[in-house]
């Protein structure tokens, strides 16, 4: 970076009177260089509340109680909005045929949107908005709206209330069209005499129109009348009678046939003839009595090409036995299944034949929306397999501990973790994902990038996070080297045959962690070398190596011991894990063959592997140690505990009242999704009961503000609490001892503000064997101000940041100078400052705390590229406490840029950053959205796509995704559309990424005489991919 | 640096319990020697000085030079514990007559002296007031000051709090609160940052400066105003070691006057409602050198783990009037005390430097203690 100093002057002197900011060249590069951009939220919604599911434009729509609306289609193709109420959406309807969609909030109002092309990209916007307004002194029920049902004409909406009513509405300016109001004094006036007076209206639980005829639409209100009305001429054409309080109706496809479910777990089937009136249904099941059942909530009647129907309806279960559990059952045939999830349905939808002309529904998907996942379930193949999902995946099917970004991953570990990864896939559909509307118009990833989760149940999760659609490509689980109280042998899926209600688990959704003492906090990554590093709360921290085969391998078992030979003192937290002694087997992927235990197990909280070494080194509250891996042996541990330091030593006292929280908070949790499980609440309850329970809290919140709050003000000293716990760790070769010789060193930041540097000695590759790694303490530096060090690094001659192990060996970056003099770079929380090598004294230094009350929470060296020039510079990414990200100078510690994140009460999204080495970041939105972000203005991951309507109009009846593949499904025009794609598929694979088609020629050899395996890039994908990629050739 | 003081250090008594005390009395010399652990009572050590210098008829006072050359007086048991223990390695005990001593003349000026004898002194001027007896004893070191009363509107107070050579805590609460400003739409209420409680003994009580419910304004010349009480605790932390704060005091009646005008006669315009608000106080800070503040915290401890040994802990000749030397020697035995586990003490010790800058291994160039601008 170039300094400006005025001719003649010294630098130091000139820096007093610089101001920052206000050189202008300065202040071009730094807008060519550093861009603040939210650009994609990666994993499932936090709390959905809604669905909806447009079969012409095949997108799916997602709604939040935060009043966020998401649109899916084709991986890479997504949209968000956010309504500026931020309330519950509770529907979502897209219009038929359109690029429109209407959404109903919890405060009864409407909402439309579209997606409108502007730029070549196509952007989700709100048009209109419309709450329904009764006349003046009607109850407020009497415009809560219900049901909103979009006419196939898509202008017009009817919307039913609570008051019984049906209102009509014109689109797009939400126009009350009241001559057309469907009333419901109107409608019992056109019902014969017995209907009349044997029912009250309540509110409207369903309105349908015909799947024939636009003229004639359905009406069901809760006491269990239905009636056919006539638009045109204001009558009623049928009706219907139940003895059962309706939940919902489905007419099927022809029109003659209309299927209701009830509160009492039944389902009724009606025939509409014009013969005369049928008091009673045609058919009555209560298809898991005969004790009492819940309700059946929603249920879909689809005529299928075979003959029998598929008949799929959401609840129903023995209210005694299976009450709580959240099934959606699918009867087709003889078979039947009841779909377990494991959190609360949502609701679902079932992907059909989506020409409203076609004489069947032939279903191929159903898609159920739960509280914690989307499930996707291939009705073609025998056996209902569940389909992968490209996006939209729970990141928190077990809760997050940790996070580690590892970008430009080497094509060659990039292969070996997606073979590993597709065995474990293996019971998913070979389906191509079938909602693949609309077109991504982003670039192909420039390079391969890995986010690896660990996460409490003792897994690592390795993320695809190159581009838009963060994708599992492998997990890894630590469980199998510890002995667990859970025998791996009880297999809860294995059920009987003849078990009833036939029951089956679904989805990856399992908070419950059979051990908390597994859960994973540090992971390193090698990503030349496949060494992996991961630690977890219990001490342990486990070597793994990838292995292509599976293996059956004993790990060796090491115990460090941090305290050494301090008395006095008892550990009070938690027990070590137990090992398994003997061989354990290990699928292929990454597999342990070391395990460092710590003594006391306290959580580890650092962690560093150097590769090139072959040494691991790990720190916990009580020290750190350093393991040869290679040897197998231990080179040294340091013990940093400070003797006043009680809490340390004794460990978290707090593991009873832990365990007693998760209990509450899981009762809390089951006591929440009864609350909101539960339906409508009559009359216009359901506003009131909010809006007193936010009374309710109100008052408490501002109690808590309101009670005196205060802080004191004192100096750290060396007697406070955790002063020994070890913060980071760094491998670096660079003058440590003299200005002549360069050695290997390990340096440790503790959160007293100390740091210990050691000297090694790592024997050449050719003894390496036989000659032991040596250690000794060189350096031991107490920063004046005693704050947590959180980043320790060492700047070469030219004052850039050491190259990772193993980097220039592979060619991938410049050796670092090793003929000027290093620099050390210490990152406390509040402060940086640069050190001179060896000597260590003070050189440079920016305050941050002193001067902006803000402190260092995460800090990563980045490189940050102009989008003119070829290389870019070295810098430093930090976020504060406050949320802020801010970027710093290397070397001379200036602050570049700031940009407001993170809210800084959002103390898990701060704790849950992460930066890529390329001025990119994520962080945690909820706990199971990933924000990305990106500071750089070269790198950047966002999505760019395009939806039109008229276009996937024309292309969507002969062109039908899905079930392509699938041999069971007969097609029409299937073997015509299926050879005009392959050609440009093959296309695609040469001008896509090489390691996307070994990727598929290692799927097809693995999956063998299965088939290949899914490919997320569905055909049409595919095309338009080749088009856009021809356009550069 | 006077590096032939050093070497005229003897260090060989150093883990001796002995300690060789150098007695003067007007042209004379005594030797003896205590006992570093043990070393008794004042009176005891005083019967035998006066026994030693055959001087029992008359009234003495006796002082003795510490590590920076400052003459600080014996008169109780405390600080001959303090001047034993902290012997290195040579005690050097002056006795004075009383009357003489009194005069204050003598005790100045032969003061300096006596420094300049010692070596390893700069001039510290501005620091010496010939003439103002304030009398024994002298081992002053201020804890605190008004600062800027010249710029900082007479509503306001600026506080310094030196923290080094103080064990005391700093001994302060903060809290978040309301405060009355004047504006142009009349009284508003904006929130405020307050000292909220007092920690007795503490150095902020003991100051008398700061009172409980005296709003703070600003931290190291920074506005406090929009920032939140977590970000205001995180600057004064970060500043502990020299901390400035601006407060409005809620007792308004022990306001400095300035010389030859009237209370409130200088400030603006709104001070005058009671002292309600007014504009935030002058950024500037004129007492307030960055570089002192720097250099006040720029101690960080560097062990070198493999030197050559037979350095002493507390390095002598440090330039007398800072303070921070003192601490530096603080440190040096907390450390001490903290590695005291380490098994390996006596390693340790001996090749601990406790300050940088004032060890004889300065890095050439590293600091400029006299320049504009410390290159830290």
């Amino acid at each position: 970076m170039p300094e400006v100093s005025g001719g003649g002057c010294r630098p130091s002197r000139m820096r007093r009177f610089l101001r920052p900011g206000h050189d202008p060249v300065r202040e071009r590069l730094k807008r060519d260089l550093f861009q603040f951009n939210k650009t994609v939220e990666h994993g499932f919604p936090h709390q959905p509340s809604a669905l909806g599911y447009s079969p012409s434009l095949r997108i799916l729509a997602i709604g939040t109680r935060s009043g966020a609306i998401k649109l899916y289609g084709a991986p890479g193709v997504e949209f968000m909005g956010l309504h500026r109420e931020n309330n519950t959406v509770t529907q979502i309807h897209l219009l038929p045929g359109q690029c429109q969609l209407v959404t109903l909030l919890d405060d009864n109002s409407l909402h439309l949107w579209s997606l409108k092309i502007k730029g070549g990209a196509s952007e989700l916007q709100e048009d209109e908005s419309f709450t329904l307004r009764g006349p003046p002194g009607a109850a407020p029920s009497a415009t809560q709206i219900t049901v909103v049902l979009p006419h196939s004409s898509c202008e017009l909406l009817y919307l039913g209330t609570e008051s019984g009513n049906v209102f009509v509405v014109q689109l797009p300016a939400f126009r009350v069209l009241e001559d057309r109001t469907i009333s419901s004094d109107a409608v019992l006036q056109r019902l014969p005499e017995e209907a009349r007076h044997r029912r009250v209206f309540e509110m409207v639980e369903a309105l349908q129109e015909h799947p024939r005829d636009p003229n004639q639409i359905l009406i069901g209100y809760s006491r269990g009348l239905v009636v056919i009305w006539d638009l045109q001429g204001s009558r009623v054409l049928y009706h219907f009678l139940s003895s059962q309080q309706l939940e919902n109706i489905c007419w099927q496809r022809d029109g003659l046939l209309l299927v209701s479910c009830h509160s009492d777990g039944s389902y009724c089937q009606w025939l509409v003839s014009s013969d005369a009136q049928q008091p009673e249904p045609l058919r009555s099941l209560v298809p898991y009595g005969p004790f009492p059942c819940k309700a059946i909530t929603k249920i879909l009647w689809l005529t299928s090409r075979q003959g029998l129907p598929f008949i799929i309806f959401q609840g129903g279960m023995p209210r005694a036995s299976y009450g709580d559990r959240h099934c959606i059952s699918v009867v087709h045939d003889s078979q039947q299944t009841a779909f377990d999830f494991t959190s609360r349905v949502i609701d679902f939808t079932v992907l059909t034949e989506a020409d409203p002309t076609a004489a069947f529904d032939d279903p191929y998907v159903l898609v159920v929306l739960a509280e914690e996942e989307l499930v996707v379930i291939d009705l073609q193949t025998a056996g209902w397999p569940p389909v992968q999902l490209p996006y939209l995946a729970s990141l928190h099917c077990s809760a997050i501990t940790c996070s580690h970004h590892v970008s430009n991953i080497p094509l060659k570990l990039w292969e070996r973790i997606i073979a590993a990864g597709s065995r474990q896939n293996s019971h998913f559909s070979t389906m191509e994902w079938p909602i693949d509307g609309g077109t991504s118009l982003t670039p192909a990833p420039p390079q391969r990038d890995l986010l690896l989760t660990g996460h409490e149940d003792g897994t690592v999760r390795f993320w695809d996070a190159s581009g838009v659609c963060l994708r599992l490509l492998y997990k890894l689980s630590t469980v199998h080297v510890f002995l667990t109280d859970t025998d791996p042998n009880e297999n809860l899926n294995t059920q009987g045959e003849d078990e009833w209600p036939p029951l089956r688990k679904v989805g990856s959704f399992d908070p419950y962690s059979d051990d908390p003492r597994l859960g994973i906090q540090k992971i390193f990554l090698c990503k030349y070398s496949g060494y992996l590093a991961v630690a977890g709360t219990a001490g342990q921290v486990l070597v793994l190596e990838l292995n292509d085969e599976a293996a059956e391998q004993t790990v060796e078992q090491v115990e460090a011991d941090l305290l050494q030979d301090q008395e006095g003192y008892r550990w009070k937290g938690h027990e070590r894990l137990t090992a398994r002694s003997g061989p354990v087997h290990f699928e292929p992927g990454f597999q342990p063959f070391v395990l460092v235990q710590c003594q006391p197990p306290a959580v580890v909280t650092s962690l560093a592997l150097h590769s090139e070494w072959r040494l691991v080194a790990f720190g916990t509250s009580h020290g750190f140690g350093l393991f040869d891996h290679q040897q197998q042996r231990q080179v040294f541990v340091k013990c940093t505990l400070h003797p006043s330091d009680q809490l340390a030593l004794e460990g978290p006292l707090s593991r009873v009242k832990s365990l007693k929280k998760s209990l509450r908070q899981s009762f809390r949790r089951m006591r929440r999704s009864r609350v909101s499980s539960r339906k409508r609440l009559p009359a216009g309850t359901p506003g009131e009961v909010q809006e007193g329970s936010a009374k309710a809290e109100r008052p408490g919140l501002q109690n808590m503000e309101l009670a005196p709050v205060q802080r004191k003000i004192e100096a750290r000293s060396a007697e406070d609490s955790f002063t020994g716990f070890v913060r980071t760790l760094y491998f670096a070769d660079t003058y440590l001892r003299d200005s002549s010789r360069h050695c290997p060193s390990l340096w440790a930041g503790t959160n007293g503000g100390t740091i210990y540097a050691f000297s090694l000695r790592v024997p050449p590759a050719e003894r390496r064997m036989d000659e032991p790694v040596r250690a000794e303490q060189a350096k031991e530096i107490q920063l004046m101000h005693r704050a947590p060090v959180v980043g320790i690094l060492v700047l070469d001659g030219h004052s850039v940041p050491l190259p990772e192990p193993l980097e220039v060996a592979h060619d991938l970056s410049k050796s670092p100078d090793m003929q000027g003099s290093h620099q050390l770079l210490v990152v406390s929380e509040e402060q940086f400052k640069v050190f001179t090598l060896p000597k260590v004294s003070a050189k440079l230094k920016l305050k941050l705390t002193a001067l902006e009350g803000s402190r260092v929470r995460r800090v990563s060296v980045a490189h940050f590229g102009s989008r003119r020039a070829e290389d870019g510079e070295h810098h430093l990414a930090v976020l504060t406490n406050l949320g802020d990200i801010q970027v710093v100078s290397l070397p001379h510690l200036k602050p570049q840029v700031r940009y407001s994140c993170i809210r800084r009460e959002d103390v898990s999204g701060i704790a849950s950053c992460v930066f890529t080495k390329y001025g990119q970041g994520f962080y945690l939105i909820s706990p199971s959205e990933f924000e990305r972000f990106s500071l750089s203005t070269k790198w950047l991951v966002e999505p760019r796509c395009l939806v039109d309507s008229a276009e996937t109009k024309n292309r969507c009846p002969g062109n039908r995704a899905g079930p392509k593949k699938a041999p069971s499904r007969a097609r029409i025009s299937g073997t015509q559309s299926d050879g005009e794609e392959k050609l440009p598929g093959l296309g695609m694979e040469r001008a896509l990424l090489s390691d996307e088609r070994v990727l598929k020629e290692i799927q097809s050899t693995l999956e063998g005489d299965r088939g290949s395996c899914g490919n997320w890039c569905s055909p049409r994908a595919a095309v338009e991919c080749s088009l856009s990629n021809g356009g550069a050739e | 640096m006077n590096r032939s003081f050093h070497k005229s250090q003897t260090l060989r008594f150093y883990d001796c319990s002995a300690v060789e005390v150098k007695s003067k009395f007007g042209a004379e010399f005594r030797r003896f020697s205590l006992d570093r652990h043990k070393p008794g009572k004042f009176e005891d050590f005083y019967k035998l000085v006066v026994h030693t210098h055959h001087i029992s008829n008359s009234d003495v006072t006796i002082g003795y030079a510490d590590v920076h050359g400052d003459l600080l007086p014996i008169n109780n048991d405390d600080n001959f514990c303090k001047a034993v223990s902290s012997a290195n390695p040579l005690l050097r005990v002056f006795i004075q007559k009383r009357e003489e001593a009194e005069r204050g003349s003598l005790g100045a000026g032969s003061l300096c002296r006596r420094r300049r004898a010692l070596g390893a002194l700069r001039d510290e001027g501005p620091r010496r007031r010939a003439h103002l007896d304030i009398g024994l004893p002298r081992d002053f070191r201020p804890v605190s000051s008004i600062i800027d009363v010249d710029l900082v509107p007479e509503t306001h107070r600026r506080v310094r709090l030196h923290r080094h050579g103080c064990e005391k805590p700093l001994g302060f609460y903060i809290r978040d609160g309301a405060s009355v400003r004047v504006t142009p739409h009349g009284l508003e209420k904006v929130p405020g940052i307050f000292i909220s409680r007092m920690v007795p003994g503490g150095l902020a009580e003991s100051t008398g400066l700061l009172a409980v419910n005296d709003e703070v304004l600003e931290v190291n010349g920074i506005e406090v105003a929009g920032k939140t009480l977590d970000q205001v605790t995180d600057m004064m932390i970060a500043n502990s070691h020299n901390l400035i704060v601006t407060v409005k005091p809620a007792n308004q009646r022990n306001n400095v006057v300035r010389g030859g005008r009237a209370l409130g006669s200088s400030g603006p315009p709104s001070d005058s409602i009671a002292g309600l608000g007014g504009p935030p106080t002058p950024r500037i800070l004129q007492n307030f050198h960055p570089d002192e503040a720097e250099s006040d915290e720029d101690n960080d401890v560097v062990i070198e783990g493999m030197l050559e040994p037979a350095r002493s802990p507390q390095t002598p000749g440090a330039p007398a009037g800072s303070l921070s030397r003192v601490n530096g020697a603080g440190l040096a035995q907390r450390l001490q005390r903290d590695l005291a586990l380490d098994g390996s003490l006596q390693r340790l010790l001996s090749s601990l430097r406790a300050d940088p800058r004032h060890s004889l291994a300065l890095p050439p160039g590293g600091v400029e203690e006299h320049g504009p601008a410390v290159t830290l």
